[in-house]
């Protein structure tokens, strides 16, 4: 904590204070790890458990460490539930989904950011406020009007609206837009640039970042979405990873032990790459979190 | 800021009129979606509160009817009364866990960001996923929580299967995934200037102190960002409890949502479900607005305010 210099000490004297903190470090240390284990205790227990023969995973008492380890419960579990299937489905809704956030919120981020119109600023206000709105008020009306066009068991309700910019990724975007010196837009002018040219040749390779945070944090959205697909996707072969997998669990009756250990090896072949694609690009990712809280 | 107001008196020029449509145009997919996609859904809910609708056949006006019948509705108070517990429990909790493991984190600590990582992890795991997981472990014969407990002597708990656990089981599975809010108070403490430390300390003031009129205070406005982000979301808390109990038992986790969820698309009463809906927006606006309102006093905008 000590950031003023202190003034120069014996050797002797400064190693003892340094063992003064030993006592609080392990403590410190202690408390993080006994922590991290208790969050991460659910995610090894799916891990364990996806790895045993289906009588194992059900003795009492549990074993932490699968004997034998039952590496096929992944092959099979995967090819139960034809998780290929539901991977491509997933893809058809995430890919044009990332698309439509990561290019039209851009747009409109610029919009709010690069440019100074008129209203700008009442209108970002009002952008921002949407966000608080209830998804359960519009829940409905939107069903319906989904339903009159006939969209109801396609895809398009979950494509369409953010083909049109999610407010959030708006507001990131947009804070990200405006760290970007004005200067060089209006060098950019100078030299003839259109606006669109500018959005194209300048911001955007300068927001790489920012642009791959948002085509992740919509892919995550996506992949891990429940309950938009469960409204509106029916047919089974249409199934999300999501809408499959809860299938999966909610047939399984309790007789089949083995089965039951597959399901755990294919949630956890959901949820493991998702965490290790967080893994390589936390930093960047948390930087995102961290900028829609409050720098507002 | 860089924002350098014009002075909205000043003339309309040629380039002030062109950069308004420029601005337009850039937003306008926003400005469809505001319309299409939030206005009218807002509007329509209104009306469609008032009728009785099946889908099927057309929409009848029936004026308050529903909301009328909702207020005799016992399913609408359990729901009720089951999310105002939730969001009781859950925000202060959520809060003060996060909090806590963002002091944490922001000690001098080796292996700060995968400390922060498994903390936040849990945000991360798809909600089918993580109830799955949850339902494994809260398992009252074969499950590793009764288990754990069994190993220092307490008898096994029922967790979701009876109406008297249902719901801290529930809480426990929320304050589990309270990374985001915790990333939010990380990013908060780092801003505190060491400066302001450093002062309160040749003021003569202890860890604690400097925890109270330091830390605390400059945290305020991350406090009020995640306490408004807890309502909204415990308020209407779904997939979780859909997938985990349906509601159950005995409408112990029939939260609103899936009150509302059950008489829109297993019912298809899309009016009652409607003035349901418009019921719960304006309580969690109340409270948006309640805890907005109260802010101005407990909420520290440091030398930031201009």
């Amino acid at each position: 904590m000590a950031i003023t210099k202190p003034a120069p000490q014996p050797l002797t004297m400064r190693f003892r204070r340094y063992l003064k903190t030993i006592p609080g470090k392990i403590m410190l240390y202690s408390l993080l790890f006994a922590l991290s284990l208790i969050f991460a205790l659910p995610l090894i227990w799916l891990v364990s458990t996806s790895l045993k023969e289906g009588a194992e995973a059900f003795k009492i008492p549990p074993e932490l460490i699968p004997d034998p380890v039952v590496w096929m419960n992944y092959i099979y579990g995967l090819t139960y539930m034809t998780f290929g299937k539901y991977i491509l489905n997933t893809m058809i809704i995430a890919i044009p989904r990332i698309f439509g956030c990561v290019i039209v919120s851009a747009l409109v981020a610029y919009g709010f950011s690069r440019i100074q119109w008129d209203g700008r600023d009442s209108l970002f206000f009002v952008c921002v406020a949407t966000m608080i709105i209830p998804y359960a008020v519009t829940m409905i009306p939107l069903f319906l009007l989904f339903n009159k066009l006939g969209w109801v068991g396609s895809y398009l309700p979950l494509i369409v609206p953010s083909l049109l910019g999610e407010p959030y990724f708006i507001f990131l975007l947009r804070q990200f837009f405006l760290g970007i010196p004005q200067e060089l837009s209006d060098a950019a002018r100078v030299d003839g640039c259109s606006e669109l040219m500018i959005f194209w040749q300048i911001i955007l390779p300068l927001s790489k970042p920012a642009l791959a945070m948002v085509a992740l944090f919509t892919f995550m959205g996506t992949w891990g979405d429940y309950m938009a697909p469960m409204i509106y996707i029916t047919d089974p072969d249409k199934y999300t990873v999501s809408l499959a997998l809860y299938q999966f669990g909610a047939s399984w009756r309790g007789s089949n032990l083995d089965r039951y250990t597959w399901f755990m090896a294919a949630i956890s072949a959901m949820t493991l790459p998702i965490l290790f694609l967080f893994f390589f690009v936390q930093r960047s990712f948390i930087e995102g979190i961290s900028l829609t809280g409050l720098k507002g | 800021m860089i924002i350098a107001r014009k002075k909205s008196s000043a003339p309309w020029t040629p380039k002030r009129k062109k950069d308004l449509i420029k601005g337009l145009l850039f937003i306008s997919p926003w400005l469809i979606s505001l319309f299409v996609f939030t206005l009218y859904p807002i509007f329509s809910s209104l009306f469609y509160s008032f009728t009785e609708y099946d889908i099927v056949r057309p929409p009848t006006f029936v004026g308050l009817k529903n909301y009328i019948n909702i207020l005799d509705d016992d399913i609408f108070w359990k729901s009720l009364y089951n999310t105002v517990y939730f969001t009781i429990f859950g925000v202060p909790g959520q809060l003060i866990i996060a909090f806590a493991l963002a002091l944490l984190l922001n000690q001098k600590i080796r292996l700060r960001s995968l400390f922060r990582a498994l903390f936040y992890i849990p945000v991360l795991v798809p909600v089918v996923a993580s109830a799955f997981v949850w339902r494994w472990l809260f398992n009252v014969r074969v499950g590793l929580l009764n288990y754990l407990l069994g190993l220092v002597g307490v008898n096994p708990i029922p967790w979701i299967a009876d109406p008297a656990w249902a719901k801290p089981s529930m809480l426990l599975v929320h304050f589990w995934v309270c990374g985001g809010a915790m990333i939010i108070f990380l990013a908060a403490l780092q801003d505190v200037p060491r400066s302001l430390y450093d002062a309160a300390k040749i003021d003569g003031a202890n860890r604690w102190n400097q925890f109270w009129y330091v830390t605390l205070p400059l945290c305020t406005p991350a406090i009020l960002f995640n306490a408004i982000m807890g309502v909204i979301e415990t308020f209407q808390v779904f997939s979780i409890v859909w997938i985990l109990t349906k509601g159950g038992p005995n409408y112990a986790t029939e939260f609103f949502v899936v009150y509302l969820y059950r008489n829109a698309f297993a019912y298809f009463k899309m009016g009652y479900a409607s003035a349901l809906a418009w019921i719960l927006s304006l309580i969690i606006l109340a409270c948006v607005f309640l805890l907005y309102r109260t802010s101005a006093r407990w909420v520290f905008y440091g030398g930031e305010q201009y």
